[in-house]
């Protein structure tokens, strides 16, 4: 099924390329260190869907959220769409408007309606006039079916409509890489579906992603890449088909058989 | 009895018009109401100024502090420092009474003013500055860190987060807490009696001395307060009500 995905080429033009990525923190009791990343490499393409699984505690958040710089990294450089992220002077703001990110809590700002939430960043940074923001906020509400709930404010949403708000809040800056942080795991079960939806047209509409999620499903039939995490360091990585029905390493093939 | 009641009733007429009336006394009460009313709006702006103004640099010392250290350099330091400035500037003036403040400013710092309205505006902004500068740091602390990291993530820089994102809610939350901090100002500057300045207590203390009855000045002055007092309550929880509409 879907094949249109998984068989779309990647262009081979990179989009973010991280080298040795490590990020340590201090205990809290001051003794020792924490490992959350032990040296990560890994090149995200342009077109690529590419979803990170891996036990909670592995990293693999960290490692998403390092591609922004929400984490500061300890060691390591990334480049995102060919700047160097991590360099002293680069403009981390700038190169933030081209990495749109989805939260795990949505994050919707609770003092603005819907609209205001989608058209506060391209009217600020992207210096758009009202009408070309609002314009292109409700092409998108449209798109996700929550056009009509442009005036509302997010306490008035259930928790699917406030996930598809947010992600569609992220395409308005027009990035070109979409960052998901396990954006369904904070969802009632039966909500999970309309916004995996929303990411699969996303996927299907050629968007380059990095997704963080349990949901295998979604990674068999979306993703073009599957990475596997633990203990900080990218243990395997393939095509879907190879890491679910040919493991090759031992903790993947434990990994699976407990989430399965 | 009933002689009793009309002696009574013309006990406290006389009382009145005695306290308030003769030498136009109710005047006297005007002219400290106005003082206090000076005192606590001017330090109230004040104290909202720096109050800003020590929190944001509080706060960002907690929340970016790893981020300006990690590029390092001068400014960091100079950074440190101001945070430091701060720390201090908490623990001296939360750590010390009201009117100890006062009158070091008074008879110490400002020994060669003779305006004490002004000594008294600027002793009360220092001292609110500290308490408003906790509270909105615990309402920027308690805004949830998500919010901070969605503005970060769609390209806000730190400031602009702070601003369109971060202070809104903050204020939502700290209005309680603010009213408060207002309310218990406003009844502090009783003790600008103490360089010399005719506030609302000090005159209604001044027509007890002059008239030696207790009972209609000091009354008074309470009511006073009190009527004060309630506007702001009921001021404030005006604007909450309004706050909390733009959300249902």
């Amino acid at each position: 099924m879907n094949a249109d995905i998984s068989d779309r080429p990647a262009s081979g033009e990179e989009m973010i390329r991280v080298e040795g990525l490590k990020k340590h923190y201090i205990k809290r009791n001051g003794f020792g260190e924490i490992r959350a990343l032990d040296g990560v490499d890994v090149t995200i393409n342009k077109g690529e869907v590419v979803v990170i699984i891996g036990p909670s505690g592995s990293g693999k958040s960290t490692l998403l959220r390092s591609l922004n710089m929400l984490e500061l990294p300890t060691e390591g450089r990334i480049w995102v769409d060919g700047e160097e992220i991590t360099d002293r002077k680069a403009d981390v703001n700038r190169l933030r408007h081209k990495m749109g990110m989805v939260f795990q809590h949505f994050n919707l700002f609770p003092h603005m309606t819907v609209l205001r939430n989608m058209t506060i960043a391209p009217m600020k940074l992207r210096k758009e006039t009202q009408e070309e923001a609002e314009a292109r906020a409700m092409k998108l509400l449209e798109k996700v079916g929550l056009k009509d709930r442009a005036g509302a404010y997010p306490n008035q949403l259930s928790g699917g409509q406030k996930q598809r708000v947010a992600i569609v809040r992220a395409l308005c800056m027009q990035p070109d890489v979409m960052l998901f942080d396990e954006p369904t795991s904070a969802l009632d079960p039966e909500m999970v579906g309309e916004v995996l939806e929303v990411m699969k047209d996303l996927a299907r509409g050629g968007m380059t992603m990095a997704c963080v999620t349990h949901e295998m499903g979604f990674a068999r039939e979306v993703a073009t890449r599957v990475i596997f995490i633990d203990g900080g360091r990218i243990i395997e990585e393939g095509t879907p088909d190879q890491m679910f029905n040919h493991p090759q390493s031992e903790r993947l093939q434990s990994f699976l058989a407990k989430v399965l | 009895m009933f002689d009793a009641i009309k002696r009574w009733f013309q006990g406290i007429a006389e009382d009145f018009t005695d306290n308030f009336i003769t030498g136009d006394r109710w005047k006297w009460l005007l002219e400290g109401l106005k003082n206090t009313l000076i005192i606590s709006l001017l330090a109230v702006l004040i104290g909202i100024v720096i109050g800003v103004i020590v929190a944001s640099v509080r706060s960002t010392y907690d929340k970016n502090g790893e981020a300006m250290r990690l590029r390092g350099g001068f400014g960091f330091k100079v950074f440190s420092f101001f945070n430091w400035l701060c720390n201090v500037y908490l623990t001296v003036i939360r750590g010390t009474p009201m009117v100890v403040q006062l009158l070091i400013m008074y008879f110490i710092i400002f020994a060669s003013s003779t305006n004490g309205l002004m000594v008294a505006v600027i002793s009360f902004g220092i001292n609110s500055g500290a308490y408003l500068a906790e509270i909105f740091r615990g309402g920027i602390m308690s805004v949830d860190g998500g919010q901070f990291e969605a503005g970060r993530a769609l390209g806000f820089n730190y400031v602009q987060t702070m601003i369109y994102i971060v202070i809104p809610q903050m204020f939502k939350i700290v209005l309680p807490t603010l009213c408060n901090e207002f309310i218990a100002l406003i009844k502090e500057t009783a003790v600008a009696g103490y360089v010399g300045i005719r506030d609302l207590t000090k005159a209604g203390d001044e027509i007890r001395g002059r008239t030696f009855s207790a009972f209609m000045p000091l009354i008074a002055v309470a009511l006073i307060y009190l009527g004060l007092v309630m506007l702001l309550t009921k001021l404030v929880s005006l604007l909450e009500r309004r706050l909390r509409k733009n959300e249902r």
